[in-house]
């Protein structure tokens, strides 16, 4: 398995060869509560790093995703539609959201578990 | 105790109210409609007496929870007390018996309450002219949106973003969008204020507008805002007030003293018109100098003593509601406004004022409350310190409907997390104020030594604990076709 990394949005990135799958985090998914919808993108869609790419609800509130990376839609998780708790139950695993054909390589500055799990404790207080 | 369906307690012997004969002869349904709209079998309707009826909707009113018997601390909904006098007011047969095709010679009094309502609320905001209208804040907040659009458009200036706090009511954002506006997101800083230095990196002659609400949605002030205006306007962006918080100081400051361009009021909300199920609401917008040209049309003018619509306003964006606006609730709110006079609203403001921080204080302590120091008309606390009992924001404010009080908005703003807003507004006394901070202790006393139960509550109320959850995830009604031509959809509940 490849290295996870993390946005300062939450989302996390693996990466294989040319290819990147895309989550929220475990820290995400807790502060989020119970997920009830998520509005995605189709595949083929081209989408520019930064740039919010669906939106996800909860009980508590609707947020943005946001691409970690600049790519090409390759897949996204269908199975979210009928079971979005999946996104609750297993973040990093059935969770996944997307999966993209990246256009370059993924940036250096994404963090680290170590890095993100500071940053994420700092922000909940 | 719940009360079932008028459907449940229907009964096929039941003897119905006896009408009159309707003293009209009814062509047969088979000769005026399409045959397959005609029905095949009778509608499957209640059958009930009269008396049955009358308790049925008499026991559902008994259920009511409202302004008029309890306490409504619902945070940036500004949920006051509705004064009987405005009732008397719209009742009124010269304004309830109006219509709107009514010729102008013979509703000069109505044109006149609205050119005055314009004229007192274009002084509490500090602005030129307001349109009555819209007929809600978020319908105010995209009609101001339009003009402002308009306006850049007039100087061949095509801006396409709209700057909102992340702090702001999802209303923001929302409008823009619908406007047709990207929407970028400005950062608070520590202190739950908006970070200039975030603004200034956001702002661009791509920007039409900044969005802000002053207090913030955190109860805080907004002690910044000149030079938030004079950064806004140096790059040729317009300021925008949602006025949802303007209970906090009516008579003390105005927004277009601070440099807003446009300005929506809540008169459901600062105005006590009536708020939520008991609306309509009515949110007017006042502007500037520079966007009265784009007004909707028509407005109210006055000439020779003589009040007339006037529709001949080439820049204005057009109608934004048929007809004038909810004009009952203009009634109710020019009725408060004389009622009050400059000195009682300026009292209102400092009275809601001093409840709030009244309140924070008592439950300062109780809940843990992020941003110190005086807040304004409302103050945003947080169930965060009860997170290891497994006690969450949610089941707090299911608690206090367990102890008769109306539930705190929750989750909102959405800056902080497992947020408790509370705002007590004018009308409260200090024994109410105190009943409920110690509601509060009960339910955080009971988070820590019986959190099972909390989970549990409420048990009082005709229903329980709602699966919102489930309610959310299994959706039983949708829309579908294209979004100028939404169809309505029913599909059963379950997987």
């Amino acid at each position: 398995m490849a290295e996870r990394r993390y946005t300062k949005t939450h989302e996390w990135l693996t990466v294989d060869g040319k290819t990147a799958t895309v989550g929220i985090s475990e820290f995400a998914q807790s502060q989020l509560g119970d997920v009830v919808f998520l509005d995605l993108p189709s595949p083929g869609r081209k989408i520019a790093r930064g740039e919010s790419f669906g939106v996800i609800e909860s009980v508590k509130a609707a947020s943005d995703l946001y691409a970690p990376v600049a790519g090409t839609i390759a897949a996204v998780n269908d199975k979210l539609t009928s079971n979005p708790e999946l996104v609750n139950s297993d973040p990093y695993g059935e969770g996944w959201i997307l999966k993209l054909q990246m256009t370059g390589e993924a940036p250096a500055d994404l963090m680290d578990e170590a890095t993100y799990k500071k940053m994420a404790e700092g922000t909940s207080h | 105790m719940s009360e079932p369906l008028s459907f449940e307690l229907s009964r096929p012997g039941a003897e119905p109210p006896r009408l009159p004969a309707p003293g009209l002869s009814a062509a047969p349904s088979a000769d005026v409609l399409p045959k397959e709209h005609l029905r095949v079998k009778p509608a499957d309707l209640p059958r009930l007496s009269e008396a049955e009826i009358m308790r049925h909707y008499s026991r559902l009113a008994s259920l009511n929870y409202s302004i008029s018997e309890q306490f409504y601390p619902l945070g940036s909904c500004t949920m006051k007390y509705n004064p009987v006098a405005n009732e008397a007011a719209a009742a009124l047969p010269g304004f309830a018996g109006l219509h709107p095709y009514q010729d102008e010679e013979t509703v000069q009094g109505a044109l006149e309450l609205m050119w005055r309502l314009e004229r007192a609320l274009c002084a509490v905001v500090g602005v030129d002219r307001v349109t009555l209208q819209p007929a809600a804040g978020a319908h105010g907040e995209w009609t101001a949106l339009r003009m402002i659009q308009a306006y850049h458009h007039s100087r061949g200036d095509k801006r396409t973003e709209v700057l909102v706090p992340d702090s702001a009511h999802g209303t923001n954002p929302a409008s823009a969008a619908l406007s047709g506006f990207q929407v970028v997101e400005v950062r608070s800083g520590r202190d739950g204020r908006i970070s200039l230095s975030d603004l200034e990196s956001k702002l661009s002659p791509r920007v039409a507008a900044l969005m802000l609400t002053n207090p913030n949605t955190l109860g805080l002030f907004e002690r910044e805002i000149l030079d938030v205006a004079e950064m806004v306007h140096a790059t040729g962006a317009m300021l925008y007030y949602d006025g949802a918080n303007l209970n906090a100081f009516m008579g003390v400051c105005r927004p277009g003293d601070m440099g807003f361009d446009a300005v929506h009021m809540n008169l459901h909300k600062t105005f006590t018109t009536p708020h939520g199920g008991g609306g309509p609401g009515a949110g007017p917008v006042g502007v500037k100098a520079e966007l009265v040209p784009f007004l909707p049309h028509p407005t109210v003018e006055k000439a020779d003593g003589h009040f007339k619509l006037d529709f001949r306003r080439p820049k204005s964006i057009g109608r934004v509601r048929s007809f004038y606006g909810n004009f009952g609730m203009l009634v109710r709110a020019y009725t408060y406004v004389l009622a009050m006079g400059g000195d009682g609203l300026t009292q209102a403001s400092k009275d809601a004022v001093l409840s709030a921080n009244y309140l924070r204080k008592q439950v300062d302590g109780v809940l843990e409350i992020p941003h110190h120091g005086p807040c304004m008309h409302e103050f945003v606390a947080t169930a965060h310190n009860l997170a290891s009992q497994g006690v969450r924001a949610l089941d707090v404010a299911k608690g206090l409907l367990d102890r008769d009080f109306y539930a705190p908005t929750i989750y909102f703003p959405l800056v902080v997390p497992e947020a408790i807003m509370v705002e007590p507004t004018e009308t409260e006394s200090k024994a109410t104020l105190d009943a409920f901070a110690e509601a509060l202790k009960e339910i955080v006393q009971e988070a820590k030594t019986n959190p099972a139960a909390l989970h549990q509550a409420p048990r009082n109320t005709p229903v329980g604990r709602l699966d919102e959850v489930g309610t959310a995830r299994r959706i039983t009604a949708y829309l579908t076709g294209q979004s100028e031509e939404p169809v309505l959809r029913w599909k059963r509940a379950g997987k």
